[in-house]
């Protein structure tokens, strides 16, 4: 099914990709003339195939839980933000924020992503096929992130229990995020992850991993003198 | 939160099409600021006359005419509503001089031989209109919607600020540092007419490009002395420049055909411009200066 949204408001257009009824089994559509517009496709919870066909404003996407998701364009800030499960696919660029918070799913960018991607992430999977901007990682918590060109300056600062995967060159390290060693769990991880977005032209062996290396977890008591 | 917008032809092609192109761009910004709204356009330039840009405000257009043209000569006027662009050889020394003296109610909103500038509280849908924006034809324009925060909604509060001959700038974000800035370009010699942080970053422009430094060098340096969230567009009678602080909390988004290149704070603001789905549309990155024209 065709949906325009040149023609239909969005509000009209979510709603009935929201409140889609299980046993209709027609569950393909296609979003034309998005022209930009804000929150395309935000909270969906049933699974649904959405092509969007043309670039998008803020918050695609976000808080979706398993529908499957193309934007065939850029996205702008915070696209899948707080994504629970489901998969979201953009075959352009992301602006900042991408992937902010998500507890679950997988986020592809065929692009780049520019700063704070996977900021807070709490479970999901981000792959950018790209390069990442700066602050990318900031405080994530967990899951995985996967950027098979740059990182930016601070990459996972304040990082928790996120695993970093990076193919080219980082610019700088956040606080408290280190280099660690590629174990074979990680590298198993790493190749589901990159066969999953499609990628066969990077291996997982030419990754470096990079993690928190706990030292903010706890309060040092010999820093006790600066407060 | 601000919108701000800005487009260079880099052909011919749709130079009488800018105004057209440029109130769409401010339209479609009205969500992200529905207080005051403002542009403006940059024409071929006549090196012979000047162009004043004046806001009249409540003042009535016939008594201003009668009393301009006692004391300034060869004049031509347009009346934009309460706006008038007053062409005439006379040298801004001595027409500013003339219009705090003699009117003061009219306020001057920027001059040069290229810039035409338009700026007015409301909703920017309203302020296009008013000024007719779609009628405009020229070589460059920017433009600004204004969610206040800092200052109150006023005319002299809207953007763009022009604070030097063909100059202009508008802003989305806040200045931290601009009562100490403001001070230091006083004592320079800047004069400003707003407690506005976006004047004093434009003073700061305006004050560099006139020690002969280029607009790329200025807003490099500006990288460094001016402190706060921002992303600047600048104008001159060449092209513009566009800077985010290093930071980049405050979007930006470009697109590039082979006849324009487009800036907005998003891409909706772009999304009726002609070959927008084939531009290469990016990011400016941060504490990156792109400059065009210049």
């Amino acid at each position: 099914m065709i949906l325009d949204l040149k023609k239909l408001k969005l509000r009209k257009i979510n709603e009935q990709l929201q409140g889609i009824d299980r046993k209709i089994n027609d569950r393909n559509f296609t979003i034309i003339n998005p022209e930009g517009n804000h929150a395309v496709c935000a909270g969906l919870t049933e699974e649904l195939n959405v092509n969007i066909k043309g670039h998008v404003g803020y918050y695609c996407a976000g808080m979706n839980q398993k529908a499957n998701i193309t934007i065939e364009g850029n996205v702008g800030t915070g696209v899948a933000e707080n994504m629970m499960s489901g998969k979201v696919h953009v075959k352009g660029n992301a602006s900042q924020s991408a992937g902010a918070t998500a507890h679950g799913g997988l986020l592809v960018i065929d692009g780049d992503a520019s700063s704070r991607c996977g900021i807070s992430m709490k479970g999901a999977d981000i792959v950018v096929k790209g390069s990442v901007g700066h602050m990318s990682g900031f405080m994530s918590q967990a899951g995985n992130l996967v950027v098979c060109g740059d990182a930016g300056e601070a990459l996972g600062d304040s990082l928790y229990e996120t695993n970093i995967y990076i193919k080219g060159k980082v610019k700088s390290l956040g606080a408290d995020c280190v280099e660690k060693k590629m174990d074979k769990k990680h590298l198993k991880k790493l190749n589901i992850l990159l066969k999953e977005a499609n990628i066969k032209n990077h291996k997982a062996e030419s990754f470096k991993r990079y993690g928190s290396a706990k030292k903010l977890y706890n309060f040092k008591i010999d820093n006790i003198s600066n407060y | 939160m601000c919108g701000i917008v800005g487009i260079y032809l880099k052909t011919k092609k749709f130079e009488k099409n800018l105004g057209k192109m440029l109130s769409g761009m401010l339209n479609n910004m009205e969500s992200r600021g529905p207080d005051s709204a403002g542009f403006a356009v940059y024409k071929n330039s006549d090196k012979k006359e000047y162009k004043y840009s004046l806001c009249i405000n409540n003042l009535d257009f016939n008594k201003f005419k009668k009393d301009i043209s006692k004391k300034i000569r060869n004049l031509k006027l347009n009346q934009y509503s309460d706006h008038v662009i007053v062409r005439t050889p006379e040298i801004p020394k001595k027409f500013i001089k003339f219009i705090n003296k003699e009117l003061p109610e009219v306020s001057i909103v920027g001059y040069g031989h290229s810039i035409e500038i338009f700026k007015q509280v409301g909703n920017p849908k309203d302020v296009v209109k008013k000024f007719n924006l779609e009628s405009f034809s020229g070589t460059h324009g920017i433009g600004h919607t204004r969610m206040a925060t800092e200052s109150a909604i006023t005319t002299e509060g809207s953007h763009p600020y022009s604070t030097g001959e063909d100059e202009c700038l508008v802003h989305n974000g806040s200045l931290s540092n601009h009562n100490n800035l403001r001070r230091e370009l006083k004592k320079k010699g800047n004069t400003f007419t707003s407690e506005n942080d976006t004047e004093v970053a434009a003073g700061y422009v305006s004050n560099s490009l006139s020690n002969n430094n280029s607009l790329k060098k200025t807003l490099v340096s500006g990288l460094k002395d001016l402190d706060g969230f921002y992303t600047f567009i600048a104008g001159t009678r060449k092209g513009f420049a566009v800077v985010r602080d290093e930071i980049a909390c405050k979007p930006a988004v470009i697109a590039e055909t082979k006849n324009y290149i487009a800036i907005a704070s998003e891409f909706q603001a772009m999304a009726h411009l002609p070959d927008v789905n084939d531009a290469k549309i990016f990011e400016p990155e941060p504490g990156v200066v792109y400059s065009w024209g210049n």
